[in-house]
């Protein structure tokens, strides 16, 4: 029964096509847009990841108790061997370590005597090391809106308004006034090689960039590192395998006995973004639930009027002796069957073009008037397992509900009307 | 009768020493008197205890009644040739690897000097604390075998590192061998305890002793003390931003 019924779908294009590409089209439209909120807001937590919580990152638990202020005497020894293990083993993510640090930054004259100087927050990456993902991941080239990306050591970026605050050249020398490792006053020469756009305030205000090797070098910190930080290779945030991720790294590492003994936090468990993560999922969810239930209503519809339009055959149908019952079984199959085609059509389509915004994603930089490290001027959607049925509930239920209630019809029409209906 | 007077007068001036010797102020300006000198050159070690390690730095220090102060550190490589100058309330210090002299000043005072459990405003403080302290004498302790007179201080005018302090100075040699030092609140902030004495010039003077800052989790600072020489020439011109990059 279901070959003879897909037959005559597939003869009778009237009632196959134009079915099947309104029901493909609206669940394209959503799961398009399901994948799209969902990089979007992915987008917002990315900007996160990128400067602060990385996807997991990793630090000493002695650090991870002070974190907010950066104790780097508490900070890792020996970050190269560990950075090492978690290439060769977690070769799924991109590691990178890093430094923070805080300061004074102290612009000197010809004598050396201080003309300007401002309280200053920096971050010590890779700068150099082919490695090293920091120039992708931070947007660094384009966020450059004087000078050039470090081309030598102690060359260092300055965010452009603290530059401008501070009246450094490109080209200047600064000094950075702060604290090494071990508590002592850190006194370092940087060379001003460019100025960067962050695109957030207290960043923008007074913050530096350096390469590591110096970093560690003016603070005291041979082969040390603040933390280390690990990003999925196509920086799209998941919380259950980063949670994997972490509690095979902590079962290994982590001893309970040794506070400087490595720990790994995935993003959901730094800085409330737990909690962030659920709201906006379920804001994402409000919004694509809104949107699936106005899709239903249009599939729903045309369900419906699918229905009606077949009034004239379902008549004569119902004329030669069909019963009602059996008519009626047999259209919500067939929109059963519209249904199922039309969403794995429309489900196939929009994976696809989620796929491509996901790894090539759209570029706004074009009408941005600039570039900054913090917001990525590139936005893209991103596919999740969800993805794979969301567009079902408007693409099947909706349709088979709306001529479910269409034919409905079917049973109050009189046998004894019928030939003065056709007659008409 | 002339015995009588002379019996009284001896009585009286008998009661009127033990009085100054039992006064918490007299006490206290025999401490400042005992380390103060017109002048001195210090060669001394600090070894600093951290969490995870140990750094030892020597260093060398000229000072001029109290408000003059020069100190070079001799090691640890990374520290060697870095300058330190008080001039009155005022302080720098010279980094040999940037050629820079920059000034100490606001809340930069209040931290470590090279890691150290002493701050900046540590070494900045006017050694006369009789003159910037009230004091009073509170009771007496036994400190490492010693019998002490117990201390306390009070600040006289707002803006000192320390706003109170609890001293046990030795009753014989007038060094104190133990010392809380406390914020406004009444927080403990610095613990200060001799371990080891010597005599130099009729003076005594710590040889080992260690500072814990109660803030930090650091082990303390144990200073040591080389070499000590009271009442030698410096020339002036060591007390000059001049002679930090020489």
């Amino acid at each position: 029964m279901i070959k003879f019924i897909i037959k005559g779908l597939v003869r009778d294009r009237s009632r196959s096509l134009f079915p099947i590409l309104m029901v493909s089209a609206g669940v394209f439209l959503t799961v398009f847009l399901y994948c799209f909120m969902h990089g979007v807001m992915g987008d917002l937590i990315s900007s996160t990841a990128k400067f602060d919580t990385g996807h997991v990152k990793i630090m000493t638990q002695a650090y991870k108790e002070l974190a907010d202020q950066i104790p780097n005497d508490l900070a890792f020894i020996g970050s190269n061997d560990l950075l090492d293990w978690l290439r060769n083993n977690e070769k799924e993510m991109l590691w990178t370590r890093r430094i923070r640090f805080g300061g004074l930054l102290d612009v000197p004259d010809k004598n050396g005597e201080t003309i300007a100087q401002g309280p200053a927050m920096g971050l010590g990456i890779d700068f150099f090391n082919s490695d090293s993902p920091e120039k992708d991941l931070l947007n660094i080239e384009k966020s450059i809106v004087r000078g050039h990306y470090p081309k030598q050591t102690n060359e260092i970026l300055i965010s452009d308004e603290f530059a401008k605050k501070l009246d450094i050249n490109i080209g200047g020398t600064v000094t950075l006034i702060g604290s090494t490792m071990h508590g002592a006053m850190a006194i370092h020469n940087f060379k001003v090689a460019g100025t960067v756009y962050f695109g957030m305030v207290a960043m923008d205000r007074g913050a530096i960039i350096a390469d590591i090797g110096d970093v560690q070098f003016a603070l005291d910190m041979p082969d040390g590192a603040s933390e280390i930080v690990g990003y999925s290779k196509d920086m799209l945030y998941s919380n259950d395998p980063m949670m994997k991720l972490a509690q095979r790294f902590n079962k290994e590492f982590t001893r309970k006995e040794d506070e400087f003994s490595p720990i790994m936090l995935t993003l959901s468990q730094q800085n409330n973004m737990g909690e962030y993560l659920i709201y906006a999922g379920a804001m994402g969810s409000l919004i694509v639930g809104v949107f699936i239930l106005a899709m239903s209503i249009v599939l729903w519809n045309s369900g419906l009027m699918n229905g009606l339009r077949r009034y004239g055959e379902i008549g004569v149908r119902l004329a030669i002796g069909e019963s009602k019952g059996n008519l009626y079984r047999w259209t919500i199959f067939e929109s059963m069957i519209i249904g199922i085609a039309g969403s794995v059509l429309g489900t196939a389509l929009g994976l696809g073009v989620s796929f491509y915004f996901q790894y090539t994603g759209i570029d706004f930089s074009g009408i941005m008037s600039k570039s900054s490290m913090l917001l990525s001027n590139v936005i893209r959607a991103q596919v999740t397992p969800a993805s794979y049925f969301i567009g079902f509930f408007p693409g099947v239920f909706a349709s088979v509900i709306g001529t479910m209630f269409a034919g409905i019809g079917i049973y109050k029409r009189q046998t004894a009307q019928l030939f003065k209906e056709l007659e008409t | 009768m002339k015995k009588t007077i002379i019996i009284l007068l001896l009585i009286t001036r008998c009661g009127f020493a033990q009085a100054e010797e039992l006064s918490g102020k007299s006490i206290l300006e025999k401490v400042d008197k005992n380390y103060l000198a017109e002048n001195r050159k210090v060669t001394s070690t600090m070894i600093v205890k951290g969490r995870r390690s140990t750094r030892t730095m020597q260093a060398q220090s000229w000072v001029q009644g109290t408000d003059k102060a020069f100190t070079e550190y001799l090691s640890p490589p990374r520290e060697k040739g870095t300058k330190m100058l008080k001039l009155g309330d005022e302080l720098w210090i010279y980094s040999p690897s940037t050629d820079r002299t920059i000034k100490i000043a606001g809340h930069m005072l209040r931290r470590s000097m090279m890691g150290s459990d002493i701050s900046y405003e540590d070494y900045m403080e006017d050694p006369n604390l009789s003159k910037i302290y009230n004091v009073d004498l509170i009771g007496e302790e036994n400190i490492n075998e010693r019998d002490c007179y117990v201390l306390e201080l009070s600040a006289k005018e707002e803006g000192l590192s320390y706003h109170s302090r609890k001293m046990w100075v030795d009753k014989e040699r007038y060094l104190p061998l133990k010392e809380e030092r406390f914020a406004k609140s009444g927080k403990l902030l610095k613990k200060y305890v001799i371990n080891k004495v010597f005599k130099v010039q009729e003076r005594w003077y710590p040889k080992r002793a260690v500072f814990k800052d109660a803030l930090s989790s650091g082990k303390g600072t144990e200073s040591i003390i080389e070499s000590i020489e009271f009442n030698v020439e410096i020339p002036d011109h060591i007390f000059s931003k001049a002679s930090l990059r020489k």
